[in-house]
């Protein structure tokens, strides 16, 4: 009986090099497999009636937003609480930050306050990688300006995962500004690392240069909605920030509403069993319909729960005792 | 390295069918009973426990996974987290649970899936049920229900393999390494 | 003083077609005496400085750096830039007139000069302003400015934003027989703009500056080039598109020269990856495509000389946010080093560099002064000293210029300048220099 027998796993030591989170561009599919798994012990804790467990304890959490957020701040604000950890919240512009005081200085500060961890949101891409240079803290990178939202994409990812065990080979569609998105471009790295084809959808001014070469993950662009939704399984609509009209890039919102707008007529070319994404805040009636925000097929309030049980999961995995 | 054989298979097999007697014996109605598995390989044991108490009890007792990663007190100390696996566990309040695990040692694992059951609510009582104690508490810790007790010394590993997470069933000892120079 | 020998070196005077092993004698400050192979100079009483091994060429000439005074004195003076100039075989550097207050007239550049007489380590020859007050609308007092000693003029640091100001510096620079330098940049285009646009911008999430926005800005000073008559010289090109456009307008006659910088031949925007702020200059670090093409283009003379534009920052300045970095490289003490590269890999012959570096960059000074970038008897003895094959590393905090901000610290080059003499003194020397008496 021996040879159909298959063989059985062997618990292996998880394989997690990260002292920070910065970006996706450098996660293996394994630790985004072990975020998942990590993940959904934490959503079990979130199920009980008493949300807490002691593993945190002791440990200094502080969130230094330089950018506005309700949201994102209070999802990491409760993951740290619900691991007993200490958070504070510095908010950038009431602190000494205001007077003057450099992002350098504030962060020598906090690491001589005795922070284990620090939550940043900047607007200014690779602030956090300035941090990573100048702190023994760990840094979690909660947006910085165009460049990166990994926990965003991690929770979109888990959110998929949850729907669809085999990501292997299901088809993504990113429809919005990718040229200003953070959380497109941590995104692509994530769902290209796992497999998922990647198509964006957006008018070519908001087209950042340079997707489809080497050193980028591989992606397709098709700028026709209903061509780009063909087949998807995964269709994740990016907020369109105002201003992206008055800087030229735009002739007017309404266009942008008459091309790009996602409708049930659209949403109706992909698969029946698609999922529909945003990383919040919504503009209803612009990216958006509001039926098909408040759809069967909308997952968007699923994003926001288990963006909590992720950052848990995060913040688990980083405090180390020892740095890699 | 000289690994030694103290369980095979038949002997772990005549244990559990004691410790699975033993535990109906001891609790007046095993209609409140659930049996919780310590991950790893805790829960494969419970699992058996239970299903020997069905085979002649006749009687289906619940059974749980908990995972106590979480509620480590040497979490700090370790470089590389351990892998979270998930807690299910049907509602412990009022209900007599038994925890079972392969090894009991100094203790801390049981201090700590202890913490983590009351967390979630309120059992009427906690037993304990491991396959191995090896000695050396380091806190005030007792088993209820022992399958072997193994002596040992600090330096020596007690491995447990079973079946559902090894591929076979086997306790065996595995003495220090030799240090260079002896 | 007594009369130096310099004996024993490889010789490379561009000027003079002269590339053999030889000894060259200074007195008084000029070059009084030159020898092929083992000759000896027929006079004695002189100290000889021993340079086997060793090139020795003319002083090089930076048509294009920053010295920061007056005004940014924390990032450098006059003093610390002439010592670092030395420091890399500069002998002669033009100063731009971006500082605070500008130099756009006869006072300004007095202190300049003066400075330079009482604490400059080289010889420091002055820019002045196109405009008034580098404001970009009206002509600042060329005339005035000539007088005072410019030896060209730029709003560098800024492009010249309109093409009738544009049109007017150069017809009007005419009379002066000056050359109109420009910073070719289409403004529009590179707002916000933090670095080259590209394959890294979009990884990086920066706002990118596209090569097009130079070449818009380069094709029309060519064409107004080719209205006026006037003299144009393109500051730092960085493009492939640029030198094409270069080499087309120079087919035409159009006259023009041009620059470019040792880190604009060298580095590629992949200095940025990890939001280097070191890294961060205007025009940015482009493609390896952009590289060959530069090269080429000093290969074929589309491209006339190597200059530094030497931007040196503070620490402080350097060490925030990408954004809010300034743009800047402290160029002047790894020039060379930087440069060898392209000679050790064969893209570039050493005299084709030092050409670039001497005698090209001395054309477009003229002879106002002194004849410059020769080692040509009685010429003012300006000579720069190095070994081609020295290898070293980067240690920005024993730079003596002020900026430490340069994308090369903790990289070993090789090449490096032993000695550099200034009329006829010794500004500059390695601790294994020796000078004896004969």
């Amino acid at each position: 009986m021996r040879a159909t027998q298959t063989k059985p796993k062997v618990e292996t030591t998880p394989t997690w090099r990260h002292h920070h989170i910065l970006d996706l561009d450098d996660f293996t599919r394994e630790e985004i497999e072990l975020v998942f798994q990590t993940t959904r012990a934490m959503k079990e804790i979130l199920s009980r009636p008493i949300k807490r467990v002691p593993t945190l304890r002791g440990k200094t959490i502080v969130t230094l937003f330089y950018e506005p957020s309700t949201r994102t701040r209070l999802s990491f604000e409760l993951a740290a609480k619900y691991l007993s950890a200490d958070v504070v919240n510095l908010n950038a512009s009431v602190s000494s930050v205001a007077k003057g005081e450099s992002l350098i200085d504030t962060l020598g500060t906090l690491q001589a306050l005795g922070a284990d961890i620090i939550v940043i949101r900047h607007p200014h891409s690779g602030a956090p990688y300035i941090a990573a240079r100048h702190i023994e803290a760990s840094i979690v990178n909660a947006g910085d300006g165009w460049h990166a939202h990994p926990t965003q994409a991690l929770l979109d990812l888990y959110t998929l995962y949850e729907h669809k065990a085999n990501l292997n080979g299901l088809k993504a569609v990113i429809i919005g500004d990718i040229m200003h998105s953070r959380v497109a471009r941590s995104n692509i790295w994530g769902l290209t690392t796992m497999g998922i084809g990647v198509t964006l959808c957006c008018p070519p001014t908001l087209l950042p240069i340079g997707l489809g070469e080497e050193q980028l993950p591989p992606v397709k662009i098709e700028p026709n909605i209903e061509l780009a939704l063909d087949g998807a399984d995964m269709v994740m609509t990016l907020r369109l920030q105002l201003e992206r009209q008055k800087s030229g890039l735009l002739p007017s919102i309404r266009e942008y509403i008459n091309l790009y707008q996602l409708t049930e007529a659209r949403l109706a070319r992909a698969k029946p069993d698609a999922l529909v994404f945003h990383p919040g805040p919504v503009n209803e009636g612009v990216e958006i319909s509001p039926t098909v925000a408040h759809g069967p097929q909308s997952v968007i309030k699923e994003q926001v729960a288990n963006g909590v049980a992720v950052r848990m999961a995060l913040l688990y995995l980083l405090t180390g005792g020892h740095k890699q | 390295m000289s690994r030694k054989v103290v369980m095979t298979e038949e002997d772990i097999k005549r244990t559990l069918a004691r410790i699975a007697h033993e535990i109906v014996e001891q609790n007046k109605s095993i209609a409140d009973l659930i049996l919780v598995g310590v991950h790893t390989r805790g829960a494969p044991l419970a699992r058996r426990l239970a299903d020997n108490i069905e085979s002649f009890a006749q009687t289906k007792i619940p059974v749980g996974t908990l995972d106590i990663s979480l509620y480590r007190d040497d979490l700090p100390s370790l470089e590389l987290k351990p892998v979270v696996k998930l807690t299910d566990i049907p509602a412990v309040d009022g209900k007599s649970i038994v925890l079972v695990d392969d090894v009991l040692y100094t203790g801390r694992s049981t201090r700590a899936a202890m913490d983590a059951l009351i967390d979630l609510g309120r059992p009427k009582a906690i037993q304990l049920a491991v396959l191995i104690d090896r000695g050396h508490r380091e806190l005030p810790i007792r088993a209820d229900y022992v399958g072997k007790n193994i002596p040992s010394s600090r330096h020596e590993e007690i491995k447990v393999k079973l079946k559902e997470t090894d591929g076979a069933d086997e306790v065996a000892i595995i003495p220090a390494p030799v240090k260079e120079g002896q | 003083m007594k009369p130096l020998l310099i004996q024993g070196g490889q010789i490379i005077d561009p000027s003079q077609g002269l590339d053999a092993s030889g000894s060259l004698l200074i007195s008084d400050g000029k070059i009084s005496w030159l020898g092929k192979g083992e000759e000896a100079p027929p006079q004695s009483g002189y100290e000889i400085l021993d340079a086997k091994g060793l090139v020795v060429c003319p002083g090089f000439i930076d048509l294009h750096c920053h010295l920061r005074q007056p005004g940014d004195e924390e990032k450098e003076t006059i003093a610390t830039g002439t010592r670092a100039a030395a420091r890399g075989g500069f002998t002669t550097v033009c100063c731009m007139p971006n500082t605070s207050p500008p130099l756009d007239n006869q006072t300004a550049i007095e202190f300049i000069k003066s400075k330079a007489a009482t604490e400059g380590t080289v010889r420091v020859l002055p820019i002045g302003c196109i405009s008034k007050g580098r404001k970009g609308t009206e002509l600042a007092e060329m005339g005035e400015l000539a007088s005072a000693g410019v030896i060209a003029f730029s709003d560098d640091g800024e492009p010249v934003p309109s093409s009738y100001l544009m049109r007017q510096a150069l017809d009007y620079s005419r009379a002066f027989d000056l050359p109109v330098i420009d910073h070719c940049e289409d403004k529009a285009l590179t707002e916000g703009g933090q670095m080259n646009e590209g394959v890294i911008s979009t990884k990086l999430g920066l706002r990118g500056m596209p090569s097009a926005a130079e070449e818009i800005a380069i094709a029309r000073d060519l064409a107004l080039a080719e209205l006026t008559g006037g003299r144009l010289h393109i500051a730092h090109v960085t493009s492939e598109g640029s030198v094409e456009l270069i080499r087309r307008a120079k087919e035409k006659g159009i006259n023009i020269s041009t620059e470019v910088t040792p880190h604009h031949l060298t580095l590629t925007e992949e200095r940025v990856l990890d939001y280097d702020t070191n890294a961060k200059v205007n025009p940015p670090l482009r493609t390896k495509r952009d590289i060959k093409a530069l090269i080429q283009g000093l290969n074929d003379n589309t491209l006339d000389i190597i200059a530094t534009d030497h931007a040196p920052h503070t620490e402080a300045d350097k060490l925030c946010e990408f954004d809010l970095a300034p743009f800047g490289i402290s160029g002047f003490e790894t020039a060379l080093g930087s440069l060898m590269s392209l000679v050790h890999s064969g893209k570039l012959e050493l005299v084709t560099l030092i050409t670039k570096l001497t005698h090209e960059p001395a054309k477009i000074i003229g002879n106002k002064y002194d004849k410059l970038g020769t080692l040509a008897i009685g010429t003012p003895a300006d000579i720069t000293i190095f070994d081609p094959n020295r290898e070293w590393v980067v240690e920005p905090k024993d730079f003596a210029s002020k900026g430490k901000n340069t994308p090369l610290a903790g990289e070993r080059l090789k090449g490096r300048v032993m000695a550099t003499i200034y009329g006829g003194n010794l500004v500059y020397k390695d601790s294994s220099i020796k000078v004896k008496e004969k």
